[in-house]
């Protein structure tokens, strides 16, 4: 109810709960180039990116390291101050009005913590009562909620020092969610978690987005959270956006590979089965690329049958690889290097 | 809005309150120290009787509350500070700018709920077991104690609003740990912890009892051994609230400074 008070005395005018035109930030970065001369370059860190991201979508916002990814964050969150263009999250100028914003987004670092180290989990939710000004039945049920989903209840009373990593991202989710922000904002959400844990985090989001509509704008370097959640995926790039659409288009503007390790008994020459090729022999280790749009299923079943197989495993193709393909693909796309202009 | 600063307060309070160890190794430092002090003003007021104003019992008391109030008021460092610095430093300053919480008001509201602990935990023990050792002169009546808390607590938030404006100057330096070890070794002398500020003499002594740090021990002592009554002691509390006014606004323009200019370290 809290929340539909809010939408009506603030309404969105235009469609998208997240508008960004043109959005720059510039940074003066000086670097010593003698005993006592400095020099002054200008990196552009977000060049010009435009993009409306709608109530209830669930983005992934992806690019490598230094692209941009945690400025345009930082600015759509408001803690920094775009150069230029213009930037709207639910109808408030994040910079402008930063707290009353704080409000309405929730925000997570996978290598950070919001959570108060030394004290037991419940305490930081009690303080995110308070600080969010959240009604008290309101309190109640999401935290009775996320504790449920999030698998939490055996946490509450631990001090937060004492988490594992994975136990500790859950329960910096929960406490990002409840004031029930209308956008949620990700950074690595599972980075450095073991795969239940991935899985377990992965799966609360989907029910989040399913359920409460909630907005989220994902960052990862983890393509597979992207194919698990998000219908939509942006590229950036030296502070532009180079991909805006789904996942299989970019698979198919940018086909990706993925990796087979096989482990056999023993040495052997390079595998050869059909509809993967070898690029990597190490022992009786053996690494096998194929198509990412192609089923594993055959090609392990032709290794299984034709060669002495200990273990395997499948890795997804990176972001890295992804994006560097995106250009290898279309060479006219201009690449300018960082700081050029 | 006050009621979270009261959970932050307490909050603060309880963190310190779980490490049982380290408060008892701290007992046992402040202790030594107040006897290793009281001693040497013991032979310093034999020679000079009446030094700086104090009989020989009443600089004794003023070694042992600067003992019970050194972790309080935090003169030489131990409070938020070394955690706000490193958060700067590694960037984590960023979730506390996405709260929707004032961060000046956050960290004095930690810092007071340490404040708390810290003079039941830390001063209460080496005071009594100061009296028990020597002949102090504390006040037996309730009044002199209540204008003491005040004036402690009018010192606490003196020494926040000091340390708050070192540890920000990590905004620009990266590495707030020389802007913090110059204002601890400020306030180890000006505060009055080493010696009485009212002992020196002439331009040096004016100047020590007119900096802020005075608010931290000199005057909240001076308050209990009844040196500071009437219009002298409103004319105390006014000095305390004036620094007290005059830091935290500075500290409010640096912050907002430094979060206008931030470059949030780290991705």
């Amino acid at each position: 109810m809290a929340e539909e008070a809010i939408r009506t005395a603030d309404p969105v005018r235009t469609g998208g709960l997240i508008e960004l035109d043109g959005l720059e930030r510039v940074f003066d970065v000086r670097r010593r180039t003698g005993p006592l001369r400095r020099e002054k370059t200008r990196v552009r860190a977000v060049d010009g990116i435009s993009f409306t991201v709608s109530r209830g979508e669930m983005v992934g916002y992806i690019g490598p390291n230094g692209a941009g990814k945690s400025t345009t964050v930082k600015m759509l969150t408001g803690i920094l101050t775009p150069s230029g263009g213009r930037l709207r999250v639910a109808g408030i100028d994040p910079s402008r009005e930063r707290t009353r914003l704080a409000r309405r987004i929730g925000v997570v670092f996978g290598q950070r913590t919001t959570l108060w180290w030394d004290l037991p989990l419940i305490d930081s939710y009690r303080l995110m009562h308070r600080m969010y000004r959240i009604p008290d039945a309101r309190y109640r049920q999401n935290l009775e909620r996320c504790v449920e989903l999030l698998d939490l209840g055996a946490l509450l009373d631990v001090p937060v020092r004492q988490l594992s990593l994975g136990q500790r991202m859950r329960g910096d989710i929960a406490a990002a969610l409840l004031h029930d922000p209308e956008v949620l904002y990700l950074d690595e959400p599972t980075i450095g978690l073991d795969v239940v844990s991935k899985a377990k985090v992965r799966e609360f989001l989907r029910d989040l987005n399913a359920e409460r509509a909630t907005t989220v704008l994902l960052t990862t370097h983890d393509l597979t959270d992207i194919e698990h959640l998000c219908n939509r995926v942006m590229v950036i790039d030296h502070g532009r956006l180079v991909y805006d659409g789904t996942l299989t288009g970019l698979h198919a503007i940018a086909p990706g590979e993925r990796i087979l390790v096989v482990d056999l008994e023993h040495r052997l020459p390079p595998i050869e089965v059909a509809g993967a090729r070898p690029v990597r022999v190490e022992g009786p280790r053996q690494w096998l690329a194929f198509p990412a749009s192609a089923s594993a299923a055959p090609i392990v079943a032709a290794i299984a049958d034709g060669y002495p197989l200990v273990d395997l495993s499948v890795r997804e193709p990176d972001i890295e690889s992804v994006i560097a393909r995106m250009y290898s693909e279309r060479p006219a796309g201009p690449v300018r290097p960082r700081g050029s202009s | 809005m006050v009621r979270l600063y009261a959970v932050v307060a307490a909050g603060s309070f309880r963190r310190y309150a779980t490490y049982r160890a380290a408060t008892a190794a701290g007992v046992f430092t402040n202790t030594v120290f107040g006897f290793i002090l009281a001693h040497t003003y013991t032979a310093l007021w034999d020679e000079r009787p009446g030094l700086g104003g104090y009989d020989l019992s009443q600089a004794v008391t003023y070694v042992w509350v600067c003992q019970a109030l050194l972790m309080t008021c935090a003169t030489m460092g131990g409070g938020f500070e070394d955690e706000l610095v490193e958060r700067i430093r590694t960037g984590d300053i960023a979730i506390d700018l996405h709260r929707p919480a004032d961060p000046q008001l956050w960290w004095l509201a930690r810092d007071l709920g340490r404040a708390a602990f810290h003079l039941l935990g830390r001063g209460a023990a080496p005071l009594l077991l100061g009296a028990l050792a020597f002949d102090l002169a504390l006040p037996a009546s309730p009044l002199p104690w209540l204008a003491f808390a005040a004036s402690v607590a009018l010192g606490a938030t003196v020494s926040f609003a000091l340390r708050y404006l070192a540890a920000l100057s990590a905004f620009w330096l990266m590495d707030g740990a020389g802007v913090l070890h110059f204002s601890w070794l400020a306030g180890m002398f000006f505060s009055g912890m080493l010696l009485p500020l009212t002992v020196f003499p002439g331009a040096l002594g004016e100047l020590a009892r007119l900096l802020p740090w005075s608010s931290l021990l000199q005057i909240p002592v001076d308050v209990l051994l009844g040196k500071r009554t009437g219009w002298a002691l409103v004319h105390a509390y006014a000095f305390q609230l004036g620094w007290a006014a005059v830091l935290l606004g500075a500290g409010r323009l640096l912050q907002s400074a430094a979060t206008r200019r931030v470059v949030v370290q780290g991705g």
